[in-house]
């Protein structure tokens, strides 16, 4: 092993049916070192990191720790617990009817009997230690998501690891809760831990992190020192071609045009549903515009009163000047709205069901009953997306749950985009996925827009909306606070407006 | 939601625990635990005589009770005893847990009449027990298909529900007579668990053997008749004079009709018909006297397809 | 490399679950009493001529198991759960059929024509399913725990329907559906089986049934969000096992011309509930295989059958049938399947060598 390694793996393969997810590919992590794991979506990220928890048995290769002097031998994710190998990953782990405390420290192993006060005081102390704003004895699922991705981290980071993992932990954290983790994270980096990050955040690539190894297709790009790498060229290493596509799309950001209203396509006022305050809202034609506002605001509640997805419970909705009733997603679809929810694993695929299946599902359900497409006809439709938006899998027939998260994204986008909605509602389209993917979507809905079909669309990434929208939609706790467009859509003013300065209403 | 339901549900299962009040009209009291008429047609023959004989016009102020369980029947014999009965009639669902409440009956002053259902517990706390005699019914029942004079007999034996009083007494005659005579075989011993739908099959099942046999001996009607559909099937001759003999138990009216077109051959009587046994023991006790027996056996007969009547099939058909 | 993967694809299909547990059965069969595979034409009582065998009696004796398994499974895919209560509705179904052919006072004619009796019975046994679905699907009590109120009361409202009498069909033309049509030598059952999975498969067909069934049982969140009414479509899949109970209870009434409730189909639910387990489908729902079901079905008959067969001590029936049901079961989880066809990963090699 190198001097001041925590972990080498070398030469590691794994292949599923008819995918090569890694071939010969090395890694290496040093004492206290935040080494950053790049790659696209399907480059081997999460196999790679998932072959080293345990989860799933590589086919060839070794992987050496620091004091142990053969290959180790990790077959269960109970293995890589003993050897200090802790793991956050993108998706939440944890039980959400089990406490914080309960989360935190059961399952761990070696003791058989709780002594459940102290384990609540433990939590207690580190939970205060991390500054994390849960109690010990509070369900796990009636925090928001960020606290239980900081829980999880909490968890790993009491089981004194030598090599920590954050599978994509900041995908569903605000800025203040980023800038938390982050320092949590240096902390342990002083402590000596060697920590492997997974993200597809580049500013927080360099923000953090020292070294970056980069994956591409199942193969090992490289290894670079952060300030040897500048960050085209790592987009560039990443997507393997040489281009700066930001700039392409900045070059296409539209102006809002303003319409009169008669040709507002979408109008609601007072709309209110179970989860959503009322608020008035309207869209045009063509027209990109998107909601904005830290996580809990009311941006995807709002939205999702739109769509009829939680229960509406008041206000007037216009589709082309008609009034229409709105009160549960058919009624939506039947007036040509798409909605692609936040959360794809809770509202958006239908994991054990093909993709051709999860391809053609809304458009079925529009259909009818006793209308199904044919299983010639779907397969054309899916065919004709796969290739459309490149979605990366073995086949027609895979359950979509056995894809990578962005490709399962892109399934959903297709499903949707095959009801040919002239009002798409795209809420996070591109959290979780790669910056290849993310641009492919951005230019996607550009595209879409410029054929004449309106967009909302809602992203964490303050960059991402103001590339694409015209107009923004500003959200503060629950209420709409303010609307953006044209001069005013900057970096500074989205946030002095969320951040609520002006003070102009109570 | 779930708690309405919880409700419903034990408002369903109380429902049968009919109350009953109190009254000063020289009527004698009696409460009656029985279990639920729906089990059977000989539990609904033998409610239907109780109802019958216990009314007012007879001299009865009557409660009913229904339950399978005998926790739910224990409630409702100490409601009974505070409602201040002065008769506690008793059938059974276990034999065992009876011994406090009927010390309870004791101490107050009710005294107990068993029917149908024999219980463990010391003799002294129940004034007498009219009962049925399984052992009885079955040699009666091979005591005539011996007299059928057969060469050989080769017997497919449907037993009803391992355990139960009925089948360990039906079953028992016929195994001692094929355990002592060399022309006696059993070609099939199997349970049919009181069901016609599994008679069926299991005879079924014999006939595709290829099994020679001349006897059913099922324990019970519904048995015996999902036999005879499984017989019919196959084009065996069943009845009088015919290559199979049919015996069912329990003389159900439709059963006893197949006895008159001689379509079967015997059917046993398991008599439903306590009431009238109960109300001469009431009149005992009630004129100062004590039953003289402890243990009632009922008569109980077996028809012969050679010579049951119409009037048979009216008077003991249940 | 192409005959492994086609192997492995083989193994893993959950068709194969049932398949080889009815090889198995057969092949011992085989070994043991061959003369269990003899089918032989005689005349029945009527004069008609009839086939019999094991063989046949498994076709004829299983039908109303295989047609409630198409309806529980659907039941189980959708809901995540089952319905406890076929066994009860049957008798339902059923005693509502008798008063409609036999009336209160046990006419000897017919007072209406049967087909007429089959559809109240048919409305009655849906409109039960539908109460299950309701409870299921609108108030969300698990299925077990709803059905668990028909499965405690049916019978009583069966006995109830009838004024506790146990009605006869004199009607010799009543015999048809559970015996045998005059001239044709094949039982009726299995025709009725037969006629069932045929319809079944036209609607899977040519309806989205499958799709949303499907959708509704593995994300029922997702499924709302994509239009469809998770609510609905449960209370639909009662409705159709209603269907397939009333269906059950023609057959299982036609074949002894009367009902006693109080034992007819008496823990068909249980088989019913192990049909769709051994049809390899999850309990917990989500994708479902119906003709996989429907083979298990035929498989818990030819056990049944067999086990009847080698006259197994009548006590000890329910015991060899629990043996063999776990090793069946055991045998078609997905562990040792994965085991299997990973270490019999030479024996495939070879035969394409051979070949």
């Amino acid at each position: 092993m190198r001097e001041n390694a925590v972990l080498e793996m070398k030469g590691i393969y794994k292949e599923f049916p008819g995918v090569k997810a890694l071939q010969n590919v090395d890694f290496f992590l040093n004492k206290g070192e935040i080494h950053a794991l790049m790659g696209e979506n399907g480059a081997g990220k999460s196999t790679l990191i998932k072959v080293l928890t345990g989860v799933y048995a590589k086919d060839k290769g070794d992987i050496f720790l620091a004091g142990h002097e053969k290959a180790v031998a990790i077959h269960s994710p109970q293995d890589a617990q003993k050897l200090g190998i802790s793991t956050v990953y993108q998706e939440i782990t944890l039980c959400p009817n089990l406490t914080v405390a309960e989360n935190m420290y059961i399952g761990r192993g070696d003791n058989v009997l709780q002594n459940w006060k102290k384990m609540n005081e433990d939590a207690g102390k580190l939970l205060t230690e991390l500054d994390i704003p849960a109690k010990p004895t509070q369900q796990l699922g009636t925090c928001s998501i960020a606290v239980q991705q900081m829980v999880a981290i909490a968890r790993a980071v009491d089981m004194d690891c030598s090599v920590l993992i954050l599978d994509e932990p900041t995908s569903s954290l605000d800025e203040q809760e980023v800038a938390k983790l982050f320092k949590l994270m240096r902390d342990l980096k002083a402590k000596g831990v060697g920590i492997i990050f997974v993200t597809h955040f580049l500013d927080q690539v360099y923000e953090v992190c020292d070294k970056i190894t980069v994956l591409r297709d199942g193969q090992l790009v490289g290894e670079y020192e952060i300030e040897n790498l500048p960050r085209v060229q790592l987009v560039s290493k990443m997507l393997g071609k040489d281009f700066d596509d930001m700039s392409d799309i900045k070059s296409e950001n539209k102006k809002y045009e303003a319409q009169g209203e008669k040709d507002h396509l979408y109008e609601a006022s007072g709309l209110a549903s179970v989860a959503a305050n009322p608020f008035d809202f309207y869209i045009n034609k063509g027209e990109v515009n998107g909601f904005t506002g830290l996580l809990g605001s009311g941006r995807s509640e709002s939205v999702r009163a739109i769509f009829g997805a939680d229960r509406v419970i008041g206000g007037e909705v216009k589709k082309n000047g008609k009034t229409v009733k709105i009160k549960k997603p058919i009624d939506a679809m039947k007036n040509g709205i798409a909605y692609l929810p936040e959360d794809r694993k809770i509202d958006g695929i239908v994991a054990d069901l093909s993709v051709r299946e999860n391809i053609i599902l809304a458009l079925q359900v529009l259909k009818g009953f006793f209308k199904p497409i044919s299983k010639a006809e779907s397969l054309k439709f899916a065919d004709e997306f796969i290739k459309l938006l490149e979605i990366k899998t073995a086949s027609t027939e895979t359950p979509i749950g056995s894809l990578s998260g962005g490709n399962q994204q892109k399934v959903i986008l297709a499903r949707w985009l095959l009801t040919h909605p002239d009002y798409l509602i795209l809420d996070e389209p591109t959290r979780g996925i790669d910056v290849g993917t993310k641009v492919e979507i951005q230019k996607l809905v550009l595209k879409l827009a410029s054929e004449g079909t309106a967009v909302t669309f809602i992203s964490s990434e303050t960059d991402e909306m103001l590339r694409t929208c015209s107009r923004l939609v500003v959200m503060r706790d629950g209420h709409v606070v303010g609307e953006l467009k044209d001069d005013e859509l900057t970096q500074s003013k989205i946030m002095s407006t969320i951040a609520g300065g002006e003070k102009n209403e109570g | 939601m779930k708690k309405f339901l919880a409700v419903l549900l034990a408002a369903l299962m109380t429902l049968s625990l009919v109350a009953c009040g109190k009254s000063d009209n020289g009527l004698i009291k009696v409460g009656i635990i029985n279990n639920d008429p729906n089990e059977s047609g000989y539990r609904t023959a033998n409610d239907r005589d109780l109802q019958a004989m216990f009314c007012e016009a007879n001299g009865y102020e009557a409660s009913f009770a229904y339950s399978l369980k005998n926790d739910e029947q224990i409630a409702a014999a100490q409601k009974f005893i505070q409602d201040g009965v002065d008769y506690l009639l008793l059938s059974a669902a276990d034999t065992s847990g009876w011994d406090s409440v009927l010390q309870d009956a004791k101490k107050n002053g009710v005294e107990v009449i068993l029917f149908d259902r024999t219980i463990d517990a010391d003799p002294s706390l129940y004034a007498a027990s009219i009962v049925s005699d399984m052992d009885k019914e079955g040699a009666t029942a091979v005591e005539w298909l011996k007299g059928q004079g057969l060469a050989e007999y080769n017997i497919v034996h449907l037993q009803g529900v391992m355990g139960s009083a009925a089948q360990k007494g039906r079953s028992g005659a016929l195994d001692a007579q094929v355990a002592a005579d060399g022309a006696w075989n059993i070609v099939n011993q199997q349970t049919a668990e009181w069901s016609a739908e599994k008679a069926q099959e299991i005879v079924q099942s014999v006939i595709d053997s290829g099994a020679a046999f001349n006897v059913i001996y099922a324990e019970n009607d519904d048995m015996a008749k999902g036999a005879v559909a499984a017989l019919d099937k196959a084009n065996i001759a069943h009845g009088v004079g015919k290559d199979v003999i049919v015996m069912g138990f329990d003389c159900n009216k439709w059963a006893l009709e197949e006895l008159l077109a001689q379509n079967w051959n015997y059917d046993g009587q398991c008599n439903p018909f306590q009431a009238s046994y109960i109300d001469d023991v009431i009149k005992t006790i009630e004129s100062g006297k004590a039953p003289a027996q402890k243990t009632i056996i009922m008569d109980e007969k077996g028809f012969d397809a050679s010579t049951i009547t119409a009037d048979d099939v009216n008077n003991y058909g249940i | 490399m192409k005959a492994k993967a086609i192997f492995s694809k083989i193994i893993k299909n959950q068709i194969m679950i049932p398949l080889v547990a009815l090889l198995i059965l057969a092949l011992f069969n085989l070994i043991v009493d061959p003369s269990f595979f003899k089918i032989s034409m005689g005349l029945n009582s009527l004069g008609n001529p009839v086939l019999s065998g094991y063989l046949i009696t498994i076709l004829d004796c299983g039908s109303e198991l295989a047609i409630l398994a198409i309806g529980m499974t659907l039941v189980t895919a959708a809901s995540g759960g089952q319905d406890i209560s076929v066994g009860a509705s049957i008798a339902i179904a059923g005693s509502v059929m008798l008063r409609m052919l036999c009336g209160r006072n046990g006419s000897r004619e017919l007072l209406v024509p049967i087909f007429v009796a089959f559809i109240v019975a048919l409305i009655v046994a849906m409109a039960f399913g539908a109460f299950n679905g309701v409870l299921v699907a609108s108030f969300k009590i698990q299925p077990m725990i709803a059905t668990l109120i028909l499965f405690t009361a049916g019978r009583s409202i069966a006995a109830w329907i009838n004024n506790n009498e146990l009605p006869i069909v004199y009607d010799e033309s009543y015999a048809v559906f559970g015996g045998f049509i005059p001239g044709i030598p094949i039982p009726t059952p299995a025709f009725i089986a037969v006629i069932c999975f045929i319809i079944t498969a036209l609607v899977l067909k040519f309806t989205s049934l499958g799709l949303f069934v499907q959708s509704v049982g593995i994300n029922e969140k997702s499924a709302r969000v994509n239009g469809l009414n998770p609510e609905a479509i449960k209370i639909l899949t009662f409705v159709i096992l209603g269907a397939c109970v009333a269906v059950c209870a023609l057959i299982k009434t036609s074949r002894l011309m009367t009902i006693n409730y109080s034992v007819i189909a008496k823990d068909i639910e249980m088989d019913a509930i192990l049909a769709v387990a051994l049809g390899g489908n999850a309990l917990s729902g989500g994708k479902f295989n119906i003709t996989a079901s429907i083979l298990g079905a035929y498989v818990i008959q030819a056990l049944t059958t067999t086990l009847y067969k080698f006259q197994v001590p009548s006590a000890a029936l329910s015991a060899y049938k629990a043996i063999v049901v776990i090793l069946l079961v055991v045998f078609s989880s997905d562990t040792v399947r994965g085991w299997i066809s990973k270490n019999l990963k030479f024996g495939a090699k070879k035969e394409v060598k051979n070949v």
